[in-house]
């Protein structure tokens, strides 16, 4: 019954994956990401996806602030700010986010304030959606790291 | 894959590198990277500390630049620890490339250059131009 259980989730990770894969929502990156990670540090992926979001989300917070200034949008530091979202979302493999930041970044270069606006709520949906999945991912990680170190007693015919 | 032991026969000895690069993503990814190919690596997170780094006396085999950082870019950096007589081999790692930049951050004095992500065939490919050390 629990190899059953870890062989499933296992299984549901790796269905999971594949659909991410398969969305374009994650490319090999990810991948090469999991690689590095080993029995010096275990946790090492979900502690990368952790600092992505936390440095993501300020950066959306900043985008969406420049955004709102009517006057004079600073489309410089806009563009400080997609390199930096850009690079980090593509060292994670998240080619959707990065690529909705190239859209992003070439409207900012036209200082054209309403396809800006536009791309930064294409890049918020596509960070939620891939902060969503990876969250159930993780989850299921969990799930499967857990149920593999419970022993139970063998059984008898 | 065997790790170090692959580069060990390659480079015939210790390689070490220093990672200049301000944001938290990648300088852990560049980190464990450097790592899983047993090269000993510190990280700075601003170019003032990276230029500050010959006069320590420290020495690296390869330095990775990252080009997008405020106030010191990675193209004056470089420019700064060549013209301080730094001869580690030194790539270029940029999150968008545009030709133009490619070539004013070869002529600071780079011997390589790659868009993120940095992944583990670039980084082979960067250390087989590790010059030998000095």
């Amino acid at each position: 019954m629990l190899g059953w259980g870890v062989e499933f989730l296992r299984a549901e990770m790796n269905r999971l994956l594949a659909l991410l894969f398969h969305q374009g929502v994650l490319d090999e990156q990810f991948l090469q990401l999991q690689q590095l990670q080993d029995e010096s540090s275990p946790n090492f992926v979900s502690e990368v996806i952790t600092i992505y979001f936390h440095e993501s989300e300020k950066l959306l917070r900043n985008l969406r602030l420049l955004l709102m200034e009517r006057e004079l949008s600073d489309y410089k530091k806009m563009e400080i700010h997609l390199n930096q979202m850009m690079g980090s979302s593509s060292s994670i493999g998240a080619k959707r986010v990065r690529n909705v930041c190239v859209a992003f970044r070439a409207a900012s270069e036209q200082n054209n304030h309403a396809g800006c606006l536009r791309a930064l709520e294409l890049l918020e949906h596509e960070y939620c959606y891939l902060k969503n999945k990876l969250h159930e991912l993780f989850q299921i990680e969990q799930q499967r790291a857990l149920a593999s170190v419970v022993r139970y007693p063998a059984r008898h015919n | 894959m065997p790790k170090s032991q692959f580069l060990g026969v390659f480079l015939n000895g210790e390689v070490t590198a220093l990672v200049v690069d301000d944001h938290k993503v990648s300088q852990i990814i560049h980190h464990q990277l450097l790592n899983f190919f047993g090269i000993k690596n510190h990280v700075v997170g601003n170019r003032k500390e990276a230029i500050e780094i010959p006069y320590s006396g420290k020495k690296f085999d390869l330095i990775l630049m990252d080009r997008d950082m405020p106030v010191l870019n990675g193209i004056e950096a470089t420019k700064k620890l060549r013209d301080m007589g730094v001869r580690s081999t030194i790539a270029g790692v940029s999150s968008h490339s545009i030709s133009e930049e490619r070539q004013e951050f070869f002529e600071a004095g780079l011997d390589d250059c790659h868009e993120k992500p940095l992944t583990a065939a670039k980084l082979l490919s960067v250390v087989s131009k590790i010059k030998s050390k000095a």
